[in-house]
């Protein structure tokens, strides 16, 4: 389930606003992109699946793998597991790690083996 | 059912009015290939999505590989017979090559378009698969260039006819930006995707069977609902009901006692009859060290749940799950009368998880490559039909009513005046689905005793409105999962043998004699007919053995 978003990294674009599937989230303030984080609005909504990190510019959000409750999990230790970011990594979706858009080994797995 | 109860439509009612050629309902990637199929044609098109067009949905969070073919006769030929056996022999060979022609040609497009596909050691490129938020994004630009409308956070609540019973627009609520919607619309197309009861399985709980309910209230019918028993592992914490890297596990009971014949492939039924009564462990320990960086590779969100969680699941065990994706990964839905995707309605089309897979892989799915296959292919007839038929239709006034029932039966409508609690219907609608001895290992019994209760709610919701304006999506979602459960069932009784992913436990075995396709229909009266199935080409002697093996995928 969506878990935070880390107000230091979070620039108000209300992206997650948008592209989240389930309207979890509703923009601060005046609604307007403004700087301030979005709030998590009707967290127990979510579906646990982790498009708003792909689509956060800032790696500002964190979704917790745990679909049913909620871990209360710290910006510090997000942080400190290095999670800020990871599944952007993964797809390829950052500037350093574009290699990864073309990284799809599924063919080799679908082979027999 | 040209005399369903509606009021007249005002376009005082909602805030945004709009009028179009074409509408299509869902923006997965079903409903994508129709917007651009319908546009690119020349068709005003308009796309609402519950969700967000580019993010919702199955595919977009999931990813999937895909049924691409090489236009090479063998190779055509072993695709098609892969599957006969374990779709029960429903299939048909005139539609699989269509699709397969046309899946070969739409993935040749995303490569035009600049979807990076991986390139093996010989430098080829291989398009077996697709990463859903890559594929998405993608598919949203398209939509965009071709011209398309998209309104996100615009669920669809009931479609409008005109005097004829044609479907003519549909009628939703602007979730974020508040208010109501009104599409004016020569013809529609429903790409609403599936029904998975909101399990939560991934991506799935935008998906409650809206499309169905909205168009079996205009009078479409519905075909194979009886294969709509798809269950997928997950660990049991979390939602990544990716199912292909447990070809690769073995599972265990806590003492670590391996389950005999619990696999993920030909032994899935064996997991759910040990998870009724205690947990069952997974480690994917049968990979090999050098396959690992490559399943990473092959799919990033595979791992989230387990990096995330501190599991390595190639040398730790991790509890597991079985959520239910009911028709995401079943084959049933909306019944298609021919190759433009019309539904029984005049105006009203379907493609992708709303419609009926039966026509390329009979009643079972399960891993992989036919459903995206299938998405790609119907959604782009549907656009092209729903255009041809926008076109015919030319400018003539109609007066317009609103064809929904269950939960927006207020007293205008003539309602009883009840109302519909979302979450206590959903639950109570969940009950009936979930359990595995009742939908898993179906026998007269269970689904009977089910089906009583089912329809008890049926009664008090079809005359009920929402219990404030606010819930009124939630109580059309129940609505929806409700109606779609009992036709599951009514289907699921109707047929007394095992087929595809169909399995009576009192009917273990397929019968020859039931080799026809069920036909379902009707609200308040759900009722169940036989079609025949389709001739096949090149007929395999049938054999009465082959339903009771394990067909999970
Ligand atoms: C975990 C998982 C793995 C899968 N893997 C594979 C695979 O490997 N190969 C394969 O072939 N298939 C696979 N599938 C199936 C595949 O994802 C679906 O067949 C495919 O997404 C169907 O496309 P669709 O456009 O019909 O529906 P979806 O992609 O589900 O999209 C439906 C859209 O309709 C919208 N919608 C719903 N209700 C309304 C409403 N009332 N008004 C407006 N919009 C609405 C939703 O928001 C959503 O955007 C998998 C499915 C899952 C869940
Ligand atoms: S997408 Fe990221 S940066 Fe933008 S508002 Fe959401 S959390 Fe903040
Ligand atoms: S994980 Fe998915 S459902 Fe949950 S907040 Fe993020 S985008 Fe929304």
């Amino acid at each position: 389930m969506i878990e935070l978003i880390s107000p230091a990294r979070c620039t108000g674009c209300n992206i997650c606003v948008s592209v989240c599937p389930m309207d979890v989230f509703q923009p601060a303030g005046s609604g307007r992109a403004d700087g301030t984080a979005p709030v998590i609005a009707r967290q127990s909504d979510c579906q646990t699946c982790f498009l708003c990190e792909a689509h956060c510019p800032d790696d500002a959000l964190y979704v917790a793998p745990d679909a049913e409750t909620v871990t209360g999990i710290a910006e510090d230790a997000v942080a400190a597991a290095g999670l800020f970011g990871s599944y952007r990594r993964a797809i390829g979706w950052t500037a350093a790690h574009r290699e990864n858009r073309s990284a799809d080994q599924t063919f080799r797995l679908l082979a027999p083996h | 059912m040209a005399t369903v109860p509606g009021a007249p439509v005002s376009s005082s009612a909602a805030s945004l009015d709009l009028e179009t050629d074409v509408l299509i309902l869902g923006g997965g990637p079903a409903g994508t290939w129709a917007a651009i199929a319908a546009a690119t044609g020349g068709a005003r098109t308009i796309l609402a999505d519950k969700g967000f067009c580019g993010t919702s949905g199955a595919t977009a969070a999931s990813g999937t590989t895909l049924w691409y073919v090489d236009p090479d006769p063998a190779k055509r030929a072993a695709a098609k017979a892969s599957r006969e056996g374990l779709g029960g022999h429903l299939a048909d060979h005139g539609w699989m090559d269509r699709v397969l022609d046309r899946t070969h040609a739409a993935v040749g497009q995303l490569a035009d378009w600049g979807y990076p596909f991986p390139r093996d050691a010989d430098g080829r490129e291989r398009r077996v698969s697709v990463q859903g938020p890559e594929y998405m994004r993608l598919m949203r630009r398209r939509v965009k260039q071709a011209g398309v409308t998209i309104l996100d956070h615009c669920p669809a609540l009931e479609l409008l006819v005109d005097g004829g019973g044609a479907v003519a627009g549909a009628v939703g609520v602007q979730r974020q930006k508040g208010g109501r919607w009104t599409v004016r619309a020569k013809a529609v197309v429903i790409a609403t995707g599936g029904c998975a009861f909101l399990s939560k399985a991934l991506g799935c709980n935008v998906l409650t069977g809206d499309g169905l309910l909205m168009a079996a209230e205009a009078g479409a019918d519905l075909s194979g609902m009886e294969f709509s028993n798809a269950y997928a592992i997950a660990p049991a914490f979390g939602s990544v009901t990716k199912t292909l890297l447990y070809q690769w596990a073995s599972f265990t009971r806590a003492d670590g006692e391996p389950i005999p014949g619990a696999a993920s492939k030909g032994g899935r039924s064996v997991i759910a009859r040990v998870l009724a009564t205690e947990p069952v462990y997974a480690r994917l320990d049968r990979a090999e060290p050098e396959l690992w960086a490559a399943m990473r590779q092959a799919q990033p969100n595979f791992f989230l749940p387990f990096d995330r969680a501190g599991i390595d699941p190639f040398t730790q065990r991790f509890p597991v799950t079985l959520r239910l994706e009911g028709t995401v990964r079943g084959t049933g839905g909306l019944r298609l009368v021919d190759g433009t995707c019309a539904t029984a309605v005049p105006g009203l089309f379907a493609a992708g998880d709303a419609a009926t897979r039966e026509p390329i892989c009979g009643g079972f799915t399960g891993g992989g490559s036919h459903n995206a296959a299938w998405a790609m292919s119907s959604g782009h007839w549907a656009g092209l039909g729903a255009a041809d038929h926008a076109r015919a239709l030319g400018n003539g006034t109609r007066t317009l009513r609103r064809a929904g029932g269950a939960g927006l039966q207020d007293r205008l409508r003539g309602g009883h005046g009840g109302v519909i609690d979302a979450g206590g219907l959903t639950r109570a609608v969940q009950a009936e689905v979930f359990p595995y001895d009742i939908n898993y290992f179906r026998t007269e019994e269970g689904l009977t005793g089910s089906l009583g209760r089912l329809d008890r709610l049926w009664t008090d919701a079809a005359g009920a409105m929402p219990a404030s304006a606010d819930t009124i999506l939630r109580v059309r979602e129940a609505a929806a999962m409700l109606a779609t459960a009992r036709w599951m069932y009514r289907s699921a009784l109707a047929r007394t043998e095992s087929r595809g992913m169909h399995r009576r436990i009192d009917h273990a075995a397929l019968d020859p004699a039931q080799h026809h396709l069920l036909t379902v229909g009707g609200l308040d009266e759900v009722h169940v007919s036989t079609r025949p199935a389709p001739v096949r080409l090149d007929p395999v002697r049938l054999d009465p053995t082959e339903a009771g093996r394990e067909l999970a995928a």
